[in-house]
């Protein structure tokens, strides 16, 4: 049987879902032979493949560059994954949403910047990724295949998402996992 | 004091040969659209300058309630010759007296006022512009508490229920409910302590129908909830209306002490056993208090939420007793129901929907104003012949009837028959009255979303669906508007619709999504073209195109 | 079991007289004054409820607990309904249950529920009913509104990030506890629960520090000050029993 590519990226998110994805342990290994990884973070590929059978994506849209990317992974993906909290109701990126983004940044760069940051701060704001008004939902931009909630998902949840892609099915996530999990 | 009727007919020929002593009689219209423009100070240099000419045994001034024509004002009516005179100021006065007698002024006479008046059918404003609203006399001499005198002294109770039900009378306060039906489910109650309850609270933008009869004739809505105490059983009665409507308030309150002072209202009317008594309580503007369970909350002091239905109010109502509640038009039309009997008033109208109805016509039409004419009259009868049409020649688009929980009535159903079931069977409402006409270049989506944006201001927030789906229809309007929205957005904003119509707790969210469905119904092309193409087919939105 | 004031709310309805309809094709008898839901409950039969807490009176404003009745067009609060002799009443059909979805989806989206730093994760009734449901995620967009903490209470605190406008606590304050110290403000949309005239809770006179209220929120509105989240357990077995010791049977279903 041909092995299935999976591809794994994130956008605003803090990678716990992907550290969540390799508590799979030895999940991992009965995996190994059934499915390839043609592109993320775990591995070492610098662009996104012209096709992945299965695409899981961790965190939420916050800036034009997440908002660029996300299409071209939906254009390319077979089976797109909301992975985690972030990816699927903008969770913590999402805290910030309540806030003008010049007071995130004045907050993030030049407030609680150690040292202090002299001057406005419009220098360092010019190199960090231009951030939208709001941190949103992946499937608010591109159609989305699977809900994956938890903030991580547990392994158990992504390994039971896994096996059901793997036979063919769309799973079913109810119950096996929620938001905070 | 108790009257019998003699003293009526009494008063009734005192008055009446009062007038008739007058040569000549100008009627100023003091309703509120009228006074906000001044025709008070118009009625009062009127006065004087009768006075000046020592004209006062001659002809007569007096203050009336709306005469129709508001835009028009401030309106007079000369009675004698059946001819208005608009935009009156003071300068005009010792002209339009001057001119009484002879040829009338010209330049302030209302240019064609034929149709507008001749198609309309007068029993609920029958009165009005007609007789002073400040005093009790006229209102007896336009045959005024005659029908709760023959119902107290010559009818029963089951009489009474008998006539109401026969006329087949519906409730004018928006779903149409049978008149006779529920006055007969409270009178069947057996609790001792009863209540009638006349919603006056019309908040409706654009609508200002009880308004009207409260401000010109306040007597004939009193009467008809003294007829409805007696037939239910109650002998208390309120009637609630907005502090917004300060004139008619007084107006009120006024007609409610003249009333018993003479015995008409208090105890053992008419020397009869029935007592009835009517206080005032004043709502502080919420949409929502005009749902009558709402209604109730607020009356009795707490705060102004429906509650699921049922038990309903005729039930279980005010401090938890029988309450009858109607509106001011239903109970308007009582007392010309008893003196002519149900059986005249089922004789206009249609099969389902009888008598007359008063609408406030606005928007986009030659004469704006109150107008009554008699159920299943075609719309476009009202629109093109009542209305004057649609001016600066546009082309005629839509009816909005029933305000926020109504819809919009495209071209092809013009030749319809406006009633209760006509105007539900297009997807709209009769409402209270509100009828606002557009042209081509309204925005159909522009006027769903400020029609929701109503609803989701004036939403109670008690329940879930209506609280936020009403924002979240409102948010997805907001981006068709601007030409941001995609077809998805389309198919989640009629999902919502939906959702809030069939889940909300009471009628403002039940009938929230209405002008939504109606325009998505019938100008589904207007929605497109804003998410296909970013084009506002009226040129009434500014599309993101354009203002970025 | 629960001691709904029903008698005085409901003087039509007679608990001596009893009838059978149906639930989901099963044959159930109640009392009349029993509501479809108490019923369905008693018979096993679950139907998700949020604004309902037993001991508390009714309000019917979630709406999540809507059923169909067979003949009826309305879909009907399973918490304010009162069942009729031979009442057919279908709790789970494709239609309520899609609704039910949809509301729970929009109260998500209302305020800002942000379960992974929530001191209710894990004890939430709304993450519960996310499950109950099957909502793996919200179909509408989040509202993102403005709302504060308030940590004013020495032992309590209040956010209204995560309130959800289900009313327990100005019920529970004002019925059982007797204080009325809570109370809503504002409509729609901005609709807000207040302790005393808007003032900080901390500052509310009339509150006697009881915890009641912080027991009967569902969600992480209102929490103990010093407790982890694990411990954030709400415990409310003394509801029915208060309600019972105490007979006060005041109405305020109607708030
Ligand atoms: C949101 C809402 C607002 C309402 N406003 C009014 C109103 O302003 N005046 C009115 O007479 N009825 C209003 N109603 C209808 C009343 O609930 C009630 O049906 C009516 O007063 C009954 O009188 P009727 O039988 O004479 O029509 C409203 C209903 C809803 C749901
Ligand atoms: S439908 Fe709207 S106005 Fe009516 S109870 Fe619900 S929130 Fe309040
Ligand atoms: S209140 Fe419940 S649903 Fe809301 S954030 Fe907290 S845990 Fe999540
Ligand atoms: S702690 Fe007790 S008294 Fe204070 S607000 Fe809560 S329920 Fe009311
Ligand atoms: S604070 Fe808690 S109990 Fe009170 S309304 Fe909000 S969610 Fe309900
Ligand atoms: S208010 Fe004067 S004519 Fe209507
Ligand atoms: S539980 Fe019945 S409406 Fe909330």
């Amino acid at each position: 049987m041909a092995k299935i590519g999976l591809a794994t990226t994130w956008l605003d998110g803090c990678s716990g879902c992907h550290m969540s994805f390799l508590d799979l342990d030895e999940g991992l290994i009965a995996l190994a032979d059934k499915v390839e990884i043609v592109y993320g973070p775990l591995v070492d590929y610098k662009t996104f493949p012209e096709h992945a059978d299965v695409t899981l994506v961790e965190g939420a849209v916050s800036s034009e560059a997440d908002k660029k990317n996300i299409l071209n992974i939906r254009a390319r993906s077979g089976v797109l994954v909301s992975f985690g909290d972030c990816a699927v109701t903008a969770n913590v990126p999402g805290m910030r949403n309540r806030y003008p983004v010049e007071a995130v940044l004045q907050r993030g760069y030049v407030e609680n910047a150690e040292p202090p940051l002299a001057g406005s701060g419009e220098a360092a704001f010019q190199v960090v990724p231009q951030l939208c008004p709001h941190a949103r939902p992946v499937h608010e931009f591109v159609h989305v295949d699977v809900f994956l909630p938890g903030c991580p998902p547990p392994p158990e949840a992504i390994f039971y998402l896994l096996q059901e892609l793997l036979a063919g099915r769309i799973p079913d996530m109810r119950g096996r996992t929620r938001f905070g999990a | 004091m108790t009257l019998n009727i003699e003293d009526l007919h009494q008063i009734a020929k005192i008055e009446q040969d009062t007038q008739q002593g007058f040569q000549h009689r100008i009627n100023v219209c003091v309703a509120a659209g009228c006074l906000s423009c001044g025709s008070g100070v118009v009625k009062d240099a009127l006065a004087r300058e009768v006075g000046k000419r020592g004209l006062d045994n001659w002809c007569q001034v007096k203050g009336v309630g709306c005469l129709g024509l508001c835009t028009a004002g401030p309106l007079i009516a000369l009675e004698v010759g059946g001819r208005f005179y608009q935009g009156v100021k003071v300068a005009d006065v010792a002209d339009i007296v001057e001119a009484l007698g002879a040829s009338p002024v010209d330049r302030l006479l209302y240019p064609d006022d034929s149709a507008f008046f001749q198609r309309q059918l007068r029993i609920v404003t029958e009165n009005c512009g007609r007789i002073d609203p400040e005093r009790i006399e006229e209102y007896i001499a336009e045959s005024g508490y005659e029908g709760l005198y023959l119902a107290l002294t010559q009818m029963t109770r089951q009489e009474v229920l008998g006539q109401v039900t026969e006329s087949g009378l519906r409730g004018r306060g928006g779903a149409g409910f049978p008149t006779g039906l529920k006055w007969t489910t409270v009178a069947k109650t057996v609790d001792s302590t009863k209540f009638v309850i006349c919603n006056a609270d019309e908040g409706d933008p654009g609508a200002f129908m009880d308004r009207s009869v409260l401000e010109s004739d306040p007597h004939r809505v009193i009467e008809g909830m003294a007829v409805a105490g007696y037939a239910t059983g109650a002998s208390q009665g309120f009637i609630y209306v907005r502090a917004e409507y300060p004139l008619a308030v007084k107006r009120v309150r006024m007609a409610l002490s003249q009333a018993e002072r003479m015995g008409i209202l208090g105890n053992n009317i008419f020397n009869t056993n029935f007592s009835f008594n009517i206080k005032v309580r004043l709502g502080a503007g919420a949409f929502v208090c005009g749902e009558e369970t709402a209604l109730i909350a607020s009356i009795e002091g707490r705060m102004g939420r429906p509650r699921p239905r049922p038990p309903f109010p005729a039930e279980y109502g005010l401090w938890e007793h029988p309450t009858l509640i109607n509106n001011v038009e239903t109970f308007a039309n009582i007392p010309p129901i008893i003196r002519h009997g149900g059986k005249w008033f089922a004789g206009i109208g249609t099969e389902k929907s009888k008598g007359t109805k008063v609408f406030a016509l606005a928007g986009k039409i030659v004469n704006t104003g109150l107008i009554e004419v008699p159920m299943g009259m075609p719309l476009r009868e009202i629109v093109y012949e009542i209305g004057g049409g649609i001016p600066e020649g546009k082309r005629f688009k839509a009816v909005q009837t029933g305000g926020p929980s109504g819809g919009c009535i495209p071209q092809q159903f013009l030749d319809m028959p406006v009633d209760y079931d006509s105007l539900m069977q297009v997807g709209s409402i009769m409402g209270s009255g509100g009828m606002i006409v557009m042209d081509e270049s309204s925005c159909m989506v522009d006027v769903a979303k400020f029609f929701m944006e109503f609803c989701m201001s004036e939403s109670c927030g008690k329940c879930a669906p209506c609280r936020v789906g009403t924002r979240q229809i409102y948010d997805i309007l907001c981006k068709i508007t601007a030409g941001g929205a995609t077809t998805e957005d389309l198919a989640t904003l009629e999902d919502l619709c939906d959702l809030v119509k069939h889940t909300s707790l009471c009628g403002l969210g039940q009938s929230a999504p209405n002008p939504v469905l109606t325009t998505l119904n019938y100008f589904r092309d207007e929605y497109l073209a804003h998410i296909h193409d970013k084009k506002c087919l009226a040129g009434a939105c500014k599309t993101a195109k354009e203002v970025s | 079991m629960s001691h709904h004031p029903k008698g005085k709310l409901r003087t039509d309805l007679n608990p001596s007289r009893l009838l059978t309809f149906k639930i989901d094709d099963r044959d159930v008898s109640a009392r009349e004054d029993e509501s479809i839901l108490e019923v369905a409950r008693q018979n096993g039969i679950a139907i998700p409820t949020l604004c309902h807490l037993d001991g508390l009176s009714e309000r019917g404003a979630c709406r999540l607990c809507i059923v169909e009745v067979r003949g009826v067009a309305k879909l009907l609060p399973s918490c304010v309904t009162f069942p009729r002799q031979d009442m057919e009443v279908i709790t789970n059909s494709e239609r309520v249950v899609n609704y039910r979805k949809k509301i729970l989806e929009l109260l998500f989206t209302e305020r800002n529920h942000v379960c992974s730093v929530c001191v209710s994760n894990g004890h939430c009734e709304l993450q519960n009913l996310s499950v109950e449901l099957g909502v793996t995620h919200v179909r509408y967009n989040y509202l993102y509104p403005e709302h504060a903490v308030d940590a004013s209470h020495s032992r309590f605190s209040v956010d209204h990030n995560r309130c959800v406008l289900c009313l327990r606590c100005v019920r529970v304050c004002d019925e059982i506890e007797g204080a009325h110290t809570w109370d809503i403000m504002g409509r729609g949309i901005t609709s807000k629960v207040i302790t005393d005239l808007n003032q900080p809770w901390g500052t509310a006179e009339t509150c006697t520090g009881c915890g009641k209220c912080v027991q009967v929120c569902p969600t992480g509105a209102l929490s103990e000050k010093g407790k982890s989240v694990a411990e954030m357990i709400k415990r409310r077995q003394f509801l029915p029993y208060l309600q019972m010791m105490r007979g006060r049977q005041e109405e305020s279903w109607q708030k």
